[in-house]
């Protein structure tokens, strides 16, 4: 396999901007934790040097200046690799033509491993030189592990290294994941957004209310009803996000509530049909499925039709499975926008698609298609695992 | 002094008995002389009772209000031969911001669903104040020393080019394809189960026909079952132009425009013997220079 070996840790969801590759994502990575990297390694020296006055016969000073060179340079390689591998892995895939994946293994936590190896071998000799070059002293070479100053610099750089590359890879990740939860939150919040705005179309409100304002003059009664539609239907829609399901009769009431409003302005250009069994009608459905369905029956099927039609509204389950259908006698299906695949990009079908895909992944689908009989116009159709609600959700 | 007349054009039965009963109350002299209730009955029907104004709601099935107004300004009778005067147009919209700008930015008389009596009755009264100008104008024969009987056709004319001056943009303003969609470059024209491939730089022009759009070359034509409207926006605008509410031409292949007593302007096209027709809305492309 061409895929770096490493499994991936940290998967971003497709909402979350993805670097371009593994290197400018290290380079984010790297800026958000610059400065508490500053105030760290002097901490972590000024402990350790604390510590080794104590234990050798040097000053204060001289372990701190020695321990500081020693971080550094230890620091330098394990970034330098890592960005070197980042690197490295961006010209892999290039060369490859494979396409840039969210976190790629070389930007993330494993990524540091070889880096920290050469380090703990690489980063006390350099450190010592560039401090003996300062000083105008001498420190037993590194190699020379039988001196017991020697092995104390080891053992405190691997110590160092170590905890500093856990601790940084975990505040790494630990980031990486609030910053995918912040993401995925905001997404949700929108989708709630965009889902209500377009249920609470102004052209249908404003028209409503239009109507409505003439009834009140012409046939009170009437109109008293019609508000008590209008009522009803903006608390379920408002009430929709809030709940995870409703059922099956609720989403009926639902879609009667929404073409009674239209009936009205419409007047005998619609006529409507529903036909939902009554052992069917308490099976939990997602709330609000069909609503974007019967709006383009209407909006793309009838509305523009002179004479108008007829809108049908179905349910059938068998045990197996729960089928909802909407159909229309209208227009039927644009075949110039089926041709050039604009068909299925309009919001409300893109909306029911995701939330099906998100609730049931293969097993819920939409199909629309010209309906099969010579009345015309166009047939919905949603499928359902049955029964619909076992399945776990979040919303 | 006859009564003035109107012509009411809504889907929603409601809404236009509404509006009458609006206007009878504001306007008690006002004649109402149908309502319709789709786009092509609305020109049709303003082309055969010669309304003094049209209300003309913008979302209508048949036809948009606007293609309405696009098709009463073609076929309306020149203004030269004693036909009485174009009616004066009022849109009647809902919530719809974007449509609201350009109506806005070329002073169309406009209402807003629900449409409020204070807004009705200042509406009216523009209505009634340029009706009385007009009338004005026709009742007094040398009232005035220039504003003879000879004058009124073209008192007539200017009012008509305002109203076609206005009507160009907004139809201009609220074309589809803003998003500008891939341009095309192939006419896919299916004839049985055989296809023909036009190319876009060999059609000489478009015409509407019912629910099709005849594609003609200098060889032969073909049908696509498409509508312009949907057309128009894959065509580069300058290569080809609309000329007619039912004609696209591409303007290279035009050789001669002549302009009509009518206001019309007879198109000549190289490779092929139609004449095609230019309309009033769309004369002022054929100037010279």
């Amino acid at each position: 396999m061409p895929e770096p070996t490493a499994p991936l840790l940290i998967t971003a969801g497709p909402d979350v901007v993805a670097a371009p590759s593994a290197v400018a994502e290290l380079r984010q990575r790297w800026l958000r934790r610059a400065r508490r990297t500053a105030v760290l390694l002097p901490g972590l020296c000024l402990g350790i040097s604390t510590i080794l006055s104590a234990v050798d016969g040097h000053s204060f000073l001289h372990n701190f200046v020695y321990s500081m060179l020693i971080a550094s340079s230890c620091m330098l390689i394990v970034d330098g690799m890592r960005f070197a591998l980042a690197w490295l892995s961006d010209r892999v895939r290039n060369a490859r033509g494979l396409p840039y994946v969210d976190t790629p293994a070389a930007a993330g936590w494993r990524g540091v491993i070889p880096g920290a190896l050469a380090s703990m071998v690489l980063g006390p000799s350099i450190g010592l030189s560039i401090g003996d070059w300062l000083f105008g002293t001498h420190t037993p070479s590194m190699l020379n592990l039988d001196h017991p100053s020697t092995r104390i610099t080891l053992a405190f750089s691997i110590v160092a290294t170590v905890l500093s590359v856990v601790g940084m890879s975990t505040a790494e990740r630990l980031a990486q994941a609030r910053a995918q939860a912040q993401a995925a939150q905001r997404m949700a919040v929108e989708n709630q957004l965009r889902l209500l705005q377009s249920q609470l179309e102004p052209h249908m409100l404003f028209n409503t209310l239009a109507n409505l304002r003439v009834l009140i003059g012409l046939d009170p009664a009437q109109a008293q009803a019609m508000l008590d539609r209008l009522i009803s239907f903006l608390r379920n829609t408002l009430n929709a996000s809030r709940q995870d399901t409703h059922a099956l009769s609720a989403e009926f009431a639902h879609l009667d509530d929404y073409l009674s409003l239209m009936a009205v302005r419409m007047g005998s250009r619609l006529s409507v049909a529903f036909d939902l069994p009554a052992e069917l009608s308490t099976l939990q459905v997602p709330p609000l499925l069909l609503q974007p369905l019967v709006e383009n029956a209407i909006k793309h099927g009838l509305e523009p039709q002179v004479s108008g039609g007829r809108i049908l509204v179905t349910a059938r389950g068998d045990g197996k499975k729960l089928t909802l259908t909407v159909r229309d006698t209208g227009g039927g299906l644009d075949t110039s926008a089926q041709a050039s695949g604009r068909i299925g990009a309009s919001f409300g079908l893109e909306q029911v698609r995701t939330r099906l895909s998100t609730l049931y992944g293969p097993r819920g689908t939409l199909t629309l298609q010209p309906a099969p009989d010579e009345a015309g116009g166009a047939l919905a159709t949603v499928q359902l695992p049955w029964p619909p609600t076992q399945t776990t959700q979040t919303r | 002094m006859n009564p003035p007349r109107a012509l009411i054009a809504e889907d929603e039965p409601l809404l236009a008995q509404g509006l009458r009963a609006d206007l009878a109350a504001l306007w008690p002299a006002l004649q109402v002389q149908a309502i319709v209730g789709d786009g092509l009955q609305a020109s049709a029907q303003a082309l055969a009772l010669r309304p003094d104004v049209c209300f003309f709601d913008i979302r209508m099935p048949g036809a948009t209000g606007l293609e309405a107004a696009q098709a009463l300004a073609e076929d309306w009778p020149d203004p030269g031969s004693g036909a009485p005067p174009f009616p004066l147009l009022v849109f009647v919209t809902a919530y719809d911001d974007y449509a609201l700008q350009a109506f806005d930015a070329q002073a169309v008389d406009y209402l807003v669903k629900p449409v409020d009596r204070t807004r009705l009755a200042a509406c009216v009264a523009r209505l009634q104040a340029r009706l009385t100008d007009r009338q004005g104008r026709a009742s007094t024969p040398g009232g005035e020393a220039g504003l003879t009987s000879q004058s009124l056709p073209s008192a007539n004319t200017a009012d008509l080019e305002g109203t076609l001056a206005q009507l160009r943009a907004l139809l201009g303003a609220t074309a589809p394809g803003s998003t500008a969609p891939a341009r095309l470059q192939v006419i896919q024209a299916q004839v049985g189960n055989m296809v023909h491939m036009v190319p876009v730089d060999d059609v000489l022009y478009f015409e509407a026909a019912d629910k099709y759009v005849r594609v003609i070359t200098a060889e032969r034509e073909h049908l696509i079952r498409a509508s312009l409207r949907e057309l128009l926006p894959q065509l580069d605008p300058a290569v080809f132009w609309q000329v007619h509410r039912g004609t696209v031409v591409q303007a290279r292949l035009v050789v001669t425009a002549r302009r009509e007593e009518s206001g019309k302007v007879t198109l000549t096209l190289r490779g092929r013997p139609d004449k095609i027709t230019a309309s009033r809305l769309y004369a002022h492309l054929f100037k010279g220079m």
